[in-house]
């Protein structure tokens, strides 16, 4: 399931604006990929542009190519919603959809796209995938109870089984845990742990900590002043960034000497 | 994100990939939006299509008899003195009322007393104008008699009194109340969303409640007043039916408010004659409504105008 | 008129406090004050042969005069201001409740001599004096009405749903412009461009329901657009990108995700619109006309509908003066009933039809 994602000289405009330049990485299956930075250096621009969420905003584009095994993401005939039913996504703050259960919200990928179930194999997929995220002993009496009447630890790990349901092969994460108190962001970074077992993960996180915690890889984006593009300054194993950096400017921001 | 220059051409668009079930929604709200634009110019369209038969018709043919603009001119007087009256009386009122319900009225009922107004919105124009033919139009005998008696040196008052109170004062006064509600919203709205920061600085510095709407909500609401007081006159104009109903019109251009020979408005002359109309009056009638159309078009334009620029400067300051 | 204290706690006058005190009026006297203008003004319109208007007129000019200068003598000026401008807002807000308690008093007092069962059961068909009803006119109200609403809320829902998912550049900002200048279009124009457009397609002899359905669809069609534009921007943009994350295609999470989540604000705002056209006498007036007997078939035939029905009844009664004069004030109730119906059903729609969000 889990696959490789192989990005090469990826450009990211947004009408003719540059907001990300020249990103060369090869994100490994089957582990956590760590994105860090300051603000504003592209990092979750990077990562939307994976799935090509980006492209949700009206001029946005890319130049350069992202491979899924082999599979050129940008080609011409590549539709962006089939990309995104391969690269599930979740973001910085939960967003169950309000209208629906707890159990619609599990199933939603199916079901908004119409996709024909029997009810024991939708059974089994919500059972399945809160399990999965950690939430089936906390939810399983209130299945058809909203999704937005859970905690925001609780509702976070339900949109990750809302994104695990549709059983993609890469799972992004946008800032999971910046919105939750500690205790639900160790639930998360557990449950983080778990999953990659199954998907190759990447996320974006402010907390260098969480970073060190979980991830295999890091990467870290950085821009040499405000209106320049951002880029990948260094990409290496997250043990190899954080105890001896090859760039003083990573350096110099893991030890908070950054300015 | 941050983005910056583009050191380099853009590349071409992308070819974009998309789904035949998303071309045919997309396609389908954007031709609804272009309905829309076809339909007023089809307003426009047709109407100057029917008007013109009595735009070029020779001056005998128009009913009158001395051509369409003879015709047409005391209307467009009668039209204008209406709702100039009601924009005059509701403005003050509708400022007043707006003042209150955000700053005066105690807050537990301040919503629901917003709601109340809001309900003079909702009743039909057609029972205004039983209102005003049964109630405001008897009132208001006295004071246009008070008013021929002691006022008549001013043109608008010249008289001599009407002894039924169907005039051009009452439904200046009808239309006033219809429009009551449109003004107030947006000044309540304009009001209510002055700066804080600026009412607690002029409160701190020890100003009354007065001076502090004086100095704080005011200026910053009153350009939306104006473009309230805009689309009301819009409102006011293109009234029909509580005007139809009140006035006993047909007369010439005056601008004498409390006789019973008050030209007509343009859409109540169109209501009243439009359903015996034939022939050449059809036109006529039409081309009138295209006067209206147009007049009503600048003014809500000139609203919108305002309110946009507003929109524009009120950004975060 | 005495809640303003509040703002300004009044602290135990020790004349060598911090903050300098100022002679304050006891709380009710401005109220006092303020009434007993009113009844002086009660007084003065009595000597002059009593009427409401002129012991409001008088009253309310006493009562702030009274407040005033008390005010301006015992607190100083600007204190005195205060108080007068207090008292003129208040009376705006009182002015502006006297025509909706006359209007709905009149209305109720007038219409209810003929608010029965005839009236609900019979058409005016072969009817010239007592007796008869507007049977005809409602039914012919109500279905030109739904037939407008079928026909503006798709337009105007698509169109709102293209200003705010997918429109850009000069298309998108030329139809908010147009749409708001189309709020202002006089109800008599839609009503003259329903004529033309059938005149010219049918000739000059057509008339049907349909004509006066799409005068009241120009009416109808802005105001949807408005309401549910700014419904559907309301939806967070969180929920759109979570159901694309999920490889949902944008029109199904428009549909699926974006309208329900915004169904309980659009029901209000169509339901609104209804309200804002069911009284709607103009367009039909110069359109569909009015008929004595029952037409079903907005495709053929005049109509009569229930506003047109009011206005005939009593601009041009016939032999029995008061019969249609009674008529007419019931219909102008039961019009008034439809539109605070439509208002309080718009309410409920909004409070039953949220999405639920509660912890």
């Amino acid at each position: 399931m889990a696959k490789r994602i192989e990005v090469s000289d990826l450009n990211i405009y947004y009408g003719n604006f540059l907001a990300v330049e020249g990103v060369n990485v090869s994100i490994e299956p089957r582990s956590i990929t760590a994105l860090i930075g300051p603000s504003g250096c592209g990092k979750s621009t990077f990562l939307r542009s994976l799935n090509r969420m980006h492209e949700v905003l009206p001029g946005a584009r890319v130049e350069g190519k992202v491979v899924m095994d082999g599979q050129d993401l940008y080609g011409g005939d590549v539709d962006p919603v089939d990309v995104r039913r391969q690269i599930g996504m979740v973001f910085q703050r939960p967003n169950p959809f309000p209208t629906m259960s707890i159990y619609d919200n599990v199933i939603a990928g199916n079901r908004l796209n119409n996709k024909r179930m029997r009810k024991s194999e939708t059974d089994e997929l919500v059972e399945k995938s809160l399990r999965g995220a950690n939430l089936w002993n906390e939810v399983k009496d209130r299945l058809d109870r909203p999704g937005s009447g859970l905690s925001g630890g609780q509702q976070q790990r339900l949109c990750i089984a809302r994104a695990i349901a549709v059983e993609p092969d890469v799972l992004l994460m946008d800032e999971p845990c910046s919105a939750l108190d500690p205790i639900s962001t160790l639930a998360i970074e557990d449950l983080m742990g778990e999953l990659k077992e199954r998907f190759t993960i990447v996320i974006v996180t402010h907390n260098m900590q969480q970073a060190a915690r979980v991830s295999e890889q890091t990467g870290f984006f950085n821009l040499n002043g405000v209106g320049q593009p951002g880029r990948l300054i260094e990409f290496n194993p997250t043990e190899k960034i954080f105890s001896n950096p090859d760039q003083k400017a990573t350096e110099d921001y893991i030890s908070g000497r950054f300015g | 994100m941050t983005a910056t220059k583009a050191p380099t051409e853009p590349p071409s668009q992308q070819r974009v990939v998309r789904r035949p079930g998303d071309r045919v929604f997309a396609g389908t709200a954007k031709g609804s939006g272009i309905f829309i634009l076809l339909v007023l110019a089809g307003v426009a369209a047709f109407l100057i299509s029917e008007a013109l038969p009595a735009i070029t018709a020779s001056a005998e043919d128009v009913p009158g008899g001395e051509g369409l603009g003879h015709y047409v001119w005391p209307l467009i007087v009668g039209t204008l003195l209406g709702a100039v009256i009601a924009l005059l009386v509701a403005t003050p009122l509708a400022v007043g009322i707006a003042l209150y319900v955000t700053y005066y009225a105690p807050r537990r009922i301040a919503a629901a007393m917003g709601y109340v107004i809001d309900l003079l919105a909702a009743i039909p124009s057609v029972v205004y104008g039983f209102w005003g033919l049964a109630v405001l139009a008897p009132q208001l005998v006295p004071f246009h008699q008070w008013a021929a008696d002691n006022l008549s040196w001013i043109p608008l008052f010249a008289g001599p009194a009407s002894a039924s109170g169907r005039t051009m004062l009452t439904v200046g006064l009808v239309l006033a109340v219809m429009i009551l509600p449109i003004i107030s919203a947006i000044a309540r709205e304009v009001f209510s969303q002055a700066p804080a920061l600026h009412r607690e600085a002029a409160l701190a510095l020890g100003a009354t409640r007065w001076e502090m709407i004086k100095m704080a909500v005011l200026p910053y609401g009153k350009s939306g007043v104006i473009a309230g007081a805009m689309l009301g006159l819009g409102r006011a104009l293109g009234e029909t039916m509580a005007v139809a109903i009140i006035l006993s019109g047909g007369g010439a251009a005056t601008l004498n408010l409390i006789t019973s020979s008050n030209p007509s408005t343009i859409a109540s002359n169109i209501a009243l004659k439009f359903p015996e109309a034939t022939g050449l009056g059809v036109n006529t009638l039409i081309a009138s409504g295209l006067v209206l159309f147009l007049i009503t078009l600048a003014v809500n334009m000139l609203a919108r105008y305002i309110v946009n620029r507003r929109a524009d400067f009120s950004g975060a300051n | 008129m005495s809640t303003d204290t509040r703002s300004e706690p009044r602290l135990a006058a020790s004349p060598e406090g911090p903050v300098r005190s100022h002679r304050r009026l006891p709380r009710f006297a401005p109220l006092g004050l303020y009434l007993a203008g009113i009844a002086l003004g009660a007084g003065l319109s009595a000597l002059t042969g009593f009427s409401v208007t002129s012991t409001v007129v008088y009253g309310v000019i006493l009562g702030t005069a009274a407040v005033y200068l008390t005010s301006r003598t015992v607190e100083g000026s600007r204190k005195g201001t205060d108080r007068l401008v207090t008292c003129l807002v208040t009376t705006a807000f009182g002015i502006a409740m006297i025509p909706l308690v006359s209007l709905v008093y009149t209305v109720l007092d007038k219409g209810l001599a003929r608010l029965d069962g005839d009236f609900f059961s019979n058409s005016m068909y072969r009817v010239v004096g007592e007796g008869g009803g507007a049977y005809h006119a409602i039914l012919g109200t109500l279905i030109i009405t739904l037939v407008a609403t079928v026909i503006s809320v798709p337009i105007g829902l698509f169109t709102a749903i293209y200003l705010v998912e997918y429109g850009t550049g000069r298309l998108k900002r030329a139809i908010t412009f147009f749409v708001d200048v189309m709020t202002g279009i006089p109800s008599i124009v839609a009503g003259l461009f329903a004529f033309a457009l059938f005149t010219l397609l049918f000739g000059n002899d057509f008339r049907a329901g349909i004509m006066g359905a799409v005068a009241l669809s120009v009416l109808m069609i802005p105001v949807v657009v408005r309401s549910s534009e700014e419904v559907l921007k309301l939806v967070p943009n969180e929920l759109r990108e979570a159901s694309y994350a999920l490889g949902v295609p944008k029109w199904r999470t428009v549909v699926k995700v974006v309208l329900p989540t915004a169904i309980a604000g659009l029901g209000t705002g169509v339901t609104l619109s209804v309200a804002r056209v069911v009284g709607e006498t103009a367009p039909l007036l110069i359109t569909v006309g009015l008929i004595t007997g029952t037409n079903l078939n907005p495709f053929d035939g005049r109509m009569a509908t229930l506003p047109v029905f009011a206005f005939y009844q009593l601009t041009q009664p016939g032999t029995a003066t008061q019969a249609f004069l009674d008529r007419a004030w019931t219909a102008a109730l039961v019009l008034i009933i439809f539109v605070m119906a439509l208002n309080i059903l718009a309410r409920l729609i909004s409070r039953f039809f949220a999405p639920k969000t509660g912890r």
